[in-house]
């Protein structure tokens, strides 16, 4: 699937996307934001606190205990400020 | 007539409200959110970013509640992204009715919405050459929240006293 990064959370991760496999048993974002936390120094500092990070299954926004199924894309960002 | 855009070009807003003026139209309310410079000063820019697919999505969907909810004879939800200095236009809202009413309240609903609703971040890119992304803020979250407690109503939320 592919994961988007946006904001603080890709300049912490360095990169924007990136196309993974996560194992069997990854079945929710907060699984996921686990299993990534063990790829590297920058996801750890991204993901160290879970609770201003938010996300969206195929570009819709979904808590993070919601169910992650096989979606295209995951994208996972802090709260969103526009207007 | 209905237009919603994330670009990076400036909007007109005159132009916008012109398109907007169809028949059975009767007026037309609108919101220009512009840059504003910190109370104490040192912003040099803000930097939005989004995310494209997902936030055309969202302010469409805003569009069709919107249109849902009161009767429209038009919407237009413009939000510009990139660099943007104070006093530029951000973001356009404008919604036109029969009736003033709906207008008015439709217009305050897309703004609202927005705000917590479509995937955009800030960050304020100070004078000193520091850059941090903007926090949501919670009364945001409240004005959202407020416009569900009045789902059958058509005026403004109570006790909002934004308009």
């Amino acid at each position: 699937m592919r994961i988007l990064y946006f904001a603080w959370l890709r300049e912490r991760i360095g990169k924007s996307s990136e196309e993974l496999e996560p194992p069997p048993g990854v079945d929710t974002p907060r699984a996921l934001i686990n299993w990534l936390r063990a790829r590297g120094p920058g996801y750890a500092e991204a993901f160290s606190d879970e609770k201003p990070v938010r996300c969206a299954i195929d570009q819709e926004f979904q808590p993070l205990d919601a169910p992650l199924g096989t979606p295209k894309e995951i994208g996972f960002f802090p709260p969103v400020t526009g207007g | 007539m209905r237009l919603v855009a994330v670009q990076e070009q400036d909007f007109d807003a005159g132009a916008l409200l012109a398109r907007l003026n169809s028949a059975g139209t009767g007026g037309m309310a609108s919101f220009t959110g512009i840059v504003r410079q910190l109370p104490g000063g040192g912003l040099r820019a803000l930097r939005l970013e989004h995310y494209p697919g997902m936030t055309e999505k969202a302010l469409e969907r805003l569009a069709d509640e919107a249109e849902a909810r009161w009767e429209l004879t038009g919407c237009v939800i413009i939000h510009r992204v990139g660099r943007l200095e104070p006093g530029q236009n951000i973001v356009f809202a404008a919604a036109s009715s029969a009736h003033r009413g709906d207008a008015l309240a439709a217009t305050a609903y897309l703004i609202d919405q927005l705000k917590t609703r479509a995937p955009f971040w800030k960050a304020e890119e100070m004078e000193s050459g520091a850059t941090h992304w903007v926090e949501a803020r919670e009364a945001d979250d409240e004005a959202t929240a407020a416009w569900s407690e009045t789902a059958n109503a058509t005026n403004l939320p109570r006790g909002q006293g934004r308009l």
